[in-house]
This record gives C-alpha cells, structure tokens and sequence, in this order.
C-alpha cells in the first residue's frame, strides 16, 4: 500500500478458545483505498498484523454468504460494505450475535444446520409421478409463488437480527421458516401437513415478536418475516381446524 | 429428518385473541378515545347527553350494545396482555410463569368482570 493510502482503525473482537477466557477487542490502524471491503479490511489484518485471525469467507461477491458478522452493531455481509463509508470513524467488527463463537469472527452454526435439516427443505412429491409419466409441470404463476424465497444463501444474518432467536436457541428461525415456506407453496410439493408439526410446535413460528429486523438485514429481499407471519395463521388456522379435518399431519 | 418429541404451541389461542383485539383497537380505539375522552367531556360535534346514563345503560341493556362493550372491553386487553407480555420479553425480562400470569390473568379477570357485570345490567 503506498503513502497516500487513508488510514481506518478497526476494532476486532478477538477470541481464541484456547488461551482466553472471554472475547475482548484489539484496534488495528488499516490503510485503505475507497474500493477496499470490510472483508479486505479483515485480510489485510490478517496479512500484515496477525495471521491467527480466523473468519470465513469465499465468493467476495455476495452470493457464497459466508462473511456475515456484525459491523458497529449490525448484521452485513462484510464483502459488500465498505470500509470508505465509515471513515474516519471508527469501525468494529464482531462476531455474528446470538451464535456461540468457535474463534475470532467465526461462529458456530451447527445448530442452524440442523434447523434446516429439520424443516425437510426438499419436494415431497404430491402425486409421485414414473418416468413414463414425465417431469413435474408448473406454471409461472405457480413458480411465481415461491421463487423469492429460494433467494436464501444461509448468510444467516437475520438469525443474528433476531431478538426472539437470541433468547430461545431453540426457535426454529428466519432462514429455516423462509426455507420450509418455499417447499411449501411449491406446487409439486405434498409436505406442508408434515412441515406443520414443527411450526406449529413450541420451536416454531409463535416464537416470532413481528420485529421484522430480520427482512431488513436480508441482503437477499428474501423477506423471511413474512414467510414467519403467513405461517403464524397457517398454525392458528391448523391449530383451531384440525379436528375438522382429520387429514392434518400433526396431532 | 423432522425432529421427534415436538410439543404443539398453544400460542395460537392467545395470538387469535391478540389478533383479534388488535384489529378492533386499530378501527375503535382512536375513535372511542375521541369521543368518550374529548367530544363528550368538552360538548363538540355530538348532541348533548350523547352519553348521558339513561342512553348508555339502554345501549349496555340492548344485546348488540352489550356484545360491543363486552368485546371492546375483552379484546382490547387480550390485546394489550399479549403485547405487554413480549415486550417485556424483548427488553430482555426473561418473561416467566409469573408474568404470564400477571399478563394474561388481569385480561381473563377483567373479562370475566365485564362479562359479569353487563349480564347483571339485564336485558
């Protein structure tokens, strides 16, 4: 980096598992150019003060959803912001909130996994079909109703957004409901009476406040906090009609 | 693979019930506020002894007038319960046992109290 380069501070929260005892914040003073990310901020570190720092990250380009963290409060993905934008203040970088961390930036996200997991995130045939009966048709319009929320690449930001999330780890999540909700409204789908048994449950959707944060933090518009609502009345509908109809798939 | 041992939420009774409150504070609320807070105590726009005791004991005594005053009364603290419940959950008061009970039980008291009281108001 030459001369002319703009010096940024950084303040990183550091942790490593097996020398400290909890997370604590070192500043870095980072030359940059007005084209450098949070992300080469981060590399940059890791280049020229400290190699043991640890954080993911993969496409650069906002699509891998890896580099999630917080940045002064709040979740981004550090490849499509800009170090220029918080100049000359300060900036802090954290690991993503409500998640325990492994080391430095990265967190970890087996329990997440295991939500998605959970929610049986493929097509369950509603009419199985043979070979000889060919491919599974859709129109537009039926591709139309769920194609924004395949748009997920489990940056998992809005769990980091999510207050309800962090005080019940237990909370099924955005991503994960946004996920089982584009399942369920694909027209070759025949699962959603499955999928209600974890909605509806103590996990599901009735954790949600109607914050919100979640689709504000979305970098993908996936809007995950309508996918929760719509599922709040699907549940209650489910919840009040299922003696009516004995067809449901939870008790 | 779906997860064993899921136990339905009962949430849904007080979400409905919420809900429902809700709708009906959003399209009566301002509007009663209006005209029982300001236009009746300060004479405006409506015709003197609009809410005089004979006229709202016979809207009270009236079926259709005891069913607004009960549901007006029931589900804007049904509403306002649930409400207070999760907000105090958001600001990080791990919201118990015992402020479920302070919540829901003063909206299932004071329903029972309004319910009670309009049916002794006869018909």
């Amino acid at each position: 980096m030459s001369e002319n380069h703009k010096i940024i501070e950084i303040e990183v929260l550091r942790y490593n598992p097996e020398s400290d005892d909890e997370p604590h914040l070192e500043v870095y003073k980072v030359p940059f150019s007005d084209d450098m990310s949070v992300l080469q901020g981060a590399q940059y570190i890791k280049d020229n003060f400290d190699g043991s720092l640890t954080f993911r990250w993969s496409c650069r380009m906002a699509i891998c959803g890896s580099c999630g963290m917080m940045i002064n409060g709040i979740p981004k993905l550090s490849c499509e912001t800009f170090l220029r934008d918080y100049y000359p203040s300060r900036i802090r970088i954290e690991a993503m909130a409500n998640f325990p961390i492994e080391k430095d930036l990265v967190v970890d996200l087996s329990g997440f996994i295991e939500k998605l997991e959970s929610i049986q995130p493929y097509i369950i045939a509603k009419e199985p079909r043979t070979l000889e009966q060919g491919e599974y048709l859709q129109t537009p319009e039926e591709f139309n109703r769920y194609i924004q929320f395949t748009s997920c690449i489990n940056c998992t930001l809005c769990y980091a957004a999510c207050p309800q999330f962090g005080l019940n780890p237990d909370f099924i999540g955005p991503a994960a409901i946004a996920l089982l909700h584009r399942y369920n409204m694909d027209s070759r789908d025949g699962a959603a009476a499955q999928r209600m048994e974890l909605v509806a449950s103590e996990e599901g959707v009735f954790n949600c406040s109607a914050v919100g944060y979640c689709s504000e933090v979305c970098p993908k518009h996936v809007d995950p906090a309508n996918a929760v609502n719509i599922n709040k009345t699907n549940a209650a509908k489910d919840y009040f009609l299922r003696f009516l109809s004995p067809k449901g798939g939870s008790k | 693979m779906m997860k064993a041992g899921l136990k339905r939420s009962n949430a849904p009774i007080f979400w409905g019930l919420f809900g429902a409150g809700g709708m009906l504070s959003a399209l009566f609320g301002p509007v009663l506020v209006f005209i029982t807070g300001i236009a009746v105590p300060l004479g405006l726009l409506l015709p003197k002894g609009a809410m005089s005791y004979p006229k709202m004991q016979a809207f009270a005594q009236n079926f259709i007038g005891k069913s607004f005053i009960f549901a007006v009364i029931a589900l804007f603290l049904w509403f306002a319960a649930h409400r207070i419940f999760h907000s105090l959950h958001e600001i990080g008061i791990h919201a118990g046992l015992g402020a479920k009970l302070i919540c829901y039980g003063s909206a299932f008291a004071s329903t029972v109290i309004a319910a009670y009281v309009l049916l002794v108001l006869g018909f």
